[in-house]
């Protein structure tokens, strides 16, 4: 073995188990690619070793001791910076919550550390998860792995570049209008928004509760089930969590294509935005499923037209009211006032960044009175049609396919002044962030600039066994995991 | 994308009385700066507008859930002073904040 940061979470797991390395040896390896690589990439906010160091000696005794808790055991993840975590500062990327020590573990945390994983530290983010390259960070950028004048995408950037780069061998995201896919794509790995409800959001830092939903970032569409199945499931925590039986996402990981019904999204082929190599690529990798025996039908969905105008008032209307609680009573910063309500315009003014002040400012005008009905009220209405045209579409396909973003990964800095500009590269992810339905990105291949292009795949509610059934189809014919190793070793060091 | 320039009306927007209900203080250059960029955005928002949405239902939630209960039970809670001590002020076990009401 060349190099353990360079394993998948289903190989390594293999390694552990078979006694040719340990969990110590498989963390040594990720803390040594990141000592090669953060100052590049600033991917980590936090990198807790001495933790790490302690669950990775425990894996190792649970596996002396026979103790086999599933593929995770032992497994370095790390974690995007708005889950909260016992003992480790959790920040959300924001200077609001700078030094702040969490007392309890969200779920997903709770969950990962039962199935036996090392976790390795908290990774950056857009703050509070509110933009599409993670420039939005109080605490610095994260670049792209592939070239790093480029973004990483966003919110996750940090779970994509760290994923990509072999510094965690999976990590988890958060996904409100395309935060795990879109850098997914971006930084060529394989990135999921599971179905609403199935994964808990306790101990999840709320950005727009009907919308977030965490879920994975893995190197193959394989681990990426492993990791979705080791955290899904109801919690009494969380009351919009899902209390029905939790779908296999690993169960159609081999079985192929044939005879799925598949349907490409019209609007999202083309017009204006839409980079014409990718177009091409998701082109290519439809004609390929088709070969391996898919049908494919276009399938025009009028209203994605108007989700992204939709999702601009119902995020922010949700941000203004969960962002309320960062008043500088409780927790994080306090910037002092003659009276507390001066003392919370203070605390809010300074520990906030200009783009979670816009959304904040975007939501409180849309629900203000006398905008209510024109605004907010209309955009639900807009969710029901977006909601509508999903329902009709899989009447009669199995999944939807799409691009995962218009483009490839942007340049640092070419739309951080144009905020609009910015929130056009969720335009293909947000119409299923809106409708609670599943979506994941995988790799397909390269543009012209050696950037990585991703292809998305939608599902029904629940379809996430059928979803990964044509993810791990089009990993096949894409063969994209392998170069996606050979490309991480061409990051400068 | 379809072409709604119909619909796209001027909308001026007080951000100095949104950011107050908003509990935000802004600077001088911040509130130019919102003042030039929200509109741009709610221009784009009120697309939704242009829909005909009449008889249909607004969707607040993906999924149909109301009134999810649990059996009122004792259970664990938050460590007291864990809790506290991530506070920027505190007292007899209280959170501190400055005075809510004028002496008058």
């Amino acid at each position: 073995m060349s190099d353990l940061a360079d394993l998948t979470i289903s190989a390594a797991g293999v390694g552990l188990r078979s006694g040719e390395f340990s969990a110590t040896d498989l963390l040594e390896a990720v803390h040594k690619r990141a000592t090669m690589t953060e100052a590049d990439l600033h991917a980590y906010l936090t990198i807790d070793r001495v933790g790490a160091a302690k669950a990775a000696v425990a894996a190792e005794s649970a596996f002396r001791r026979g103790e086999d808790h599933g593929p995770l055991q032992g497994i370095p993840i790390a974690l995007k910076d708005n889950m909260v975590t016992r003992a480790i500062e959790t920040t959300a990327s924001s200077k609001i919550l700078a030094g702040w020590v969490p007392p309890y573990d969200a779920t997903v945390v709770s969950r990962l550390k039962q199935a036996g994983s090392v976790i390795i530290g908290k990774t950056n983010l857009d703050e509070f998860a509110m933009g599409s390259s993670t420039e939005n960070s109080a605490y610095g950028l994260t670049r792209n792995p592939w070239n790093p004048d480029t973004v990483p995408g966003g919110s996750s950037g940090g779970s994509a570049a760290a994923v990509a780069v072999g510094s965690a061998l999976g990590s988890l995201g958060s996904d409100t209008g395309g935060s795990i896919r879109q850098p997914a794509s971006f930084c060529g790995v394989v990135g999921v928004k599971p179905t609403y409800g199935l994964v808990s959001r306790y101990g999840l830092i709320a950005f727009a509760s009907s919308l977030d939903q965490i879920g994975p970032f893995t190197r193959t569409v394989g681990d990426a089930a492993l990791l979705l199945q080791a955290i899904a499931g109801h919690d009494p925590m969380d009351s919009t969590s899902y209390q029905g039986a939790i779908p296999d996402a690993t169960s159609g990981l081999d079985a192929g294509v044939q005879g799925l019904r598949i349907g490409l999204i019209t609007e999202m082929m083309g017009g204006e935005g839409y980079d014409p190599e990718v177009i091409a690529a998701t082109r290519a990798t439809v004609s390929k499923l088709e070969n391996a025996g898919a049908t494919v039908t276009e399938i025009s969905m009028p209203s994605v037209d108007y989700a992204l105008s939709a999702y601009y008032l119902i995020a922010p209307a949700e941000c203004s009211a969960n962002l309320a609680r960062f008043d500088g009573v409780r927790y994080g910063l306090r910037v002092g006032g003659s009276t507390t309500e001066e003392m919370m315009a203070n605390t809010r003014g300074e520990g906030f960044g200009p783009e979670v002040k816009r959304r904040i400012l975007l939501g409180t005008y849309a629900l203000s009175a006398g905008y209510y009905d024109a605004y907010y009220a209309q955009a639900q209405r807009v969710r029901t049609l977006v909601i509508n045209d999903f329902n009709r579409a899989y009447e009669t396909v199995d999944v939807l396919i799409s691009p995962t973003a218009p483009t490839t990964a942007f340049k640092v800095g070419e739309k951080a002044s144009d905020p609009l500009a910015m929130y056009l590269s969720d335009i293909c992810t947000i119409p299923s962030n809106l409708s609670g339905h599943p979506g994941m990105s995988v790799p397909v291949g390269l543009d012209a600039a050696g950037l990585p292009i991703g292809v998305q795949i939608l599902a029904p509610a629940l379809g996430e066994p059928v979803m990964f059934r044509v993810a791990a189809e089009i990993e096949r014919q894409a063969a994209f995991a392998d170069r996606a190793v050979l490309a991480t070793s061409a990051v400068p060091r | 994308m379809p072409e709604d320039e119909s619909v796209s009306v001027p909308v001026d927007i007080d951000i100095a009385r949104v950011a107050r209900l908003a509990r935000i203080s802004l600077t001088g250059t911040e509130l130019g700066i919102y003042e030039a960029q929200l509109p741009v955005i709610i221009d784009h928002a009120a697309r939704v507008q242009a829909l005909d949405t009449a008889g249909i239902e607004p969707t607040s939630h993906p999924l149909p859930l109301a009134n999810v209960f649990r059996t009122d039970s004792v259970g664990d809670c938050l460590d007291r002073d864990e809790v506290l001590s991530q506070a920027p002020e505190t007292q007899d076990h209280q959170f501190v904040v400055p005075r809510i009401m004028d002496e008058a």
